[in-house]
């Protein structure tokens, strides 16, 4: 695998898979729980305006997370 | 009794199927070693009465958050015959873990696969039969909305009951026949984490079929216009002005029309009654009691309405969408979208808002959030409103004060928010779920309704029935004094208040009412309909109008907006807080921000005119 790039750098329509995650514990298992896991693909709805959260699925699941915390996740390149 | 546990994510309807399953005749119960209340109910089977405990929504049994520990301290403390695991069954890709790790704490259990008509809608096919042996758990697919699978789901429970003990379908150390708490848990799931993740994939791959790409094409067009960068925001409070103007244009005729049926039933039915007594007692029962309890039970209508409306706002899956159109500008405040949308539940009531402010883990977010909340606009502050608009200003002008009040409230938030942000900063994730659009059903936006308004009927009366009794004693007494004068107790306190509510135009009269307005709003128009001895609104709206000036009403409006919403309010933020001196702050700063905003807008009106 090449070098990861983070989520919050995909853009809206694109899909990509999760390489790794390097949130601390609490928001790691947060993640996981709601399907962000090593290999999952997750795709990119929309970004908001004015630095304003992510739009993203993964799996069956749409999640809305705020492009800090979305920075803790790594995608395979 | 046999206890049944309900456990399962967030955004899977437990609560839905906990009200189907109980007829929703919930009450709050207190439990060992946990420091909040679940909700319980009894419920029937076969002749056989159990009760069922309704716990917090998680994410994992092993989680950090405040409620994954109130469920592990539950089922280490507590013995539970069964747990009913729900999850959704659209979301079993990531769901049938916490029914994993429930198998592998041995516990007695059947898994709910709730929701079934959106898995079948969204292209999810699940074969029950196959994911049941695999599991090693009896496995039913529901949806608890329109009640499909209830049936089945207490056959389950029936089966599962009779037989835990004796023949378990899994050939491993069976639940002792009388059941016991579980011990060790975290130790237990910490040493089979990493069977956790292989064991969900062979599920899925046995018995679920998920659909290729996403089915749910309704979800994707509205979501391209309710989140639209530009459209977005607009549509949302579009929607919400609407909301609001809806209410009003149905609720208030309706508690206009209480009112004067509740005011003819004390003329006509209850004095006649009353002759016998004493005057005094008279006074005090048809004056005090029916007066100011009437003015308030007119308001619940329009209570009802409300919460009926938030219902179908939450249900439709819009409110989540609103913390995502909020958050870039909430972030801006120290604030996120869920303090966005817990504001937003404070226009019906501020304590449940508070006590939501739990889902947050960090405590500055979660302080500075409960800072703001109440200076939204509650309901029992809008009883007030609308009264004091239609008693002072053409019904045009007034629904423009309203809309002003609604706005004074938001800036309110704001300001403090941003006076506040750096002595309570955050760094709180923000990763929420977005559910699809869903149609809410009538039912079941009814029962919430009902329920809140019951709670809300149940949480003030006490504080009405006191509040109006005392305001009338106040102005009774002592004996033989002319009502509410200035030598009544009220006029006594009036007079020694009115150097500091003179300047912002709080005559003696209105003194008593913001007084008792501390302890709930609800007691305000009882409080005022005591003082000036009428009940009917017109009636008691001309009488106010004969003694105050418009830009009197309007800055006894503002203050009665911006200063502490009620004692209970107070209260839950002592309890959730768990700080005097933070409970101090916020009711310090709310009277000051109320009476400095008085204070401009009455002296400025004065200057101006």
């Amino acid at each position: 695998m090449r070098t990861d790039r983070p989520l919050t750098d995909l853009r809206p329509g694109a899909t990509a898979v999760v390489a790794s995650l390097t949130a601390d514990p609490g928001l790691r298992q947060r993640l996981e729980a709601l399907g962000l896991r090593p290999g999952q693909p997750v795709q990119m709805l929309r970004r908001g305006w004015w630095s304003g959260p992510l739009h993203v699925r993964v799996g069956m699941t749409e999640l809305m997370m705020r492009r800090r915390d979305a920075a803790c996740v790594a995608l395979a390149a | 009794m046999n206890t049944i546990a309900l456990l399962g994510m967030p955004n899977t309807g437990k609560s839905t199927l906990f009200n189907q399953l109980t007829g929703s005749h919930a009450q709050i119960g207190n439990w060992p070693g946990l420091t909040v209340d679940l909700m319980q109910a009894q419920l029937r089977i076969d002749g056989q009465t159990l009760q069922l405990v309704d716990l917090p929504g998680i994410y994992d049994l092993r989680g950090h958050s405040d409620d994954e520990a109130v469920v592990r301290r539950f089922l280490e403390a507590t013995p539970v015959d069964l747990v009913l695991v729900v999850l959704n069954a659209s979301q079993l890709d990531r769901q049938l873990r916490l029914a994993l790790q429930v198998q592998q704490l041995q516990l007695p259990a059947v898994v709910v696969l709730n929701m079934a008509d959106e898995a079948r809608r969204f292209g999810v096919s699940i074969d029950s039969e196959t994911l049941s042996r695999e599991l090693g758990l009896p496995v039913v697919l529901m949806s608890a909305k329109y009640g499909r699978g209830l049936a089945a789901v207490q056959q389950a429970v029936r089966q599962r009951l009779q037989t835990s003990s004796s023949n378990d379908p899994r050939p491993e150390p069976e639940p002792a026949p009388v059941p016991v708490p579980v011990q060790q848990l975290e130790a237990r799931l910490a040493a089979r984490e990493a069977e956790l993740e292989p064991a969900q994939a062979a599920l899925l791959e046995a018995a679920v079929q998920l659909p290729a790409q996403w089915r749910d094409r309704w979800t994707r067009r509205l979501d391209a216009v309710l989140l639209h960068p530009l459209l977005g925001l607009p549509l949302f409070f579009a929607a919400m002005a609407l909301i609001f103007q809806l209410i009003y244009a149905i609720g208030v005729p309706i508690q206009e029309g209480l009112g004067a049926l509740l005011d003819a039933i004390g003329k006509q039915l209850i004095q006649p009654l009353l002759t016998p007594l004493p005057t005094f007692l008279q006074g005090f029962l048809l004056e005090g009691l029916w007066q100011g309890l009437g003015t308030v039970a007119a308001f619940l209508p329009v209570i009802a309405l409300f919460f009926l409306a938030m219902g179908v706002v939450e249900d439709s899956g819009y409110l989540s969408r609103a913390a995502y159109l909020m958050d870039a500008f909430m972030e801006r405040l120290g604030l996120d979208g869920r303090s966005f949308v817990l504001s937003l539940m404070g226009f019906g009531c501020n304590v449940p808002a508070i006590l939501g402010t739990r889902v947050m883990r960090d405590r500055g977010l979660r302080l500075l959030s409960m800072l703001v909340i109440p200076f939204s606009l509650c309901s029992a502050r809008l009883n007030v409103f609308l009264f004091m608009a239609a008693a002072f200003f053409p019904a045009r002008q007034g629904a423009l004060v309203i809309f002003g009040l609604y706005l004074m409230s938001f800036v309110a938030a704001v300001l403090t928010a941003l006076v506040f942000k750096g002595r309570f900063p955050s760094s709180e994730p923000l990763v929420l779920e977005l559910p699809p659009y869903r149609l809410p059903t009538l039912p079941q936006v009814l029962s919430r309704a009902w329920a809140e308004v019951k709670h809300f009927w149940f949480w003030s009366r006490r504080f009405i029935i006191f509040g109006v009794v005392a305001v009338w004693l106040l102005n009774n007494l002592p004996l033989g004094v002319e009502p509410a004068s200035s030598l009544s107790l009220s006029g006594r306190l009036g007079t020694l208040l009115a150097p500091v509510l003179d300047p912002i135009g709080i005559n003696p009269n209105l003194t008593v009412a913001l007084l008792f307005g501390f302890i709930a709003k609800e007691i305000v128009l009882g409080g005022l309909a005591v003082i000036y001895g009428q009940a009917d609104p017109v009636a008691l709206g001309q009488a106010i109008a004969a003694d105050v000036s418009w830009p009197q009403a309007v800055s006894f409006m503002l203050f009665t907006l911006l200063y502490t919403p009620c004692l209970s309010t107070v209260a839950v933020i002592r309890s959730e807080s768990k700080q005097l001196g933070f409970t101090a702050l916020s009711v310090g700063w709310s009277l000051l921000l109320a009476w400095l905003t008085s204070l401009v807008f009455f002296q400025g009106v004065r200057l101006l005119g």
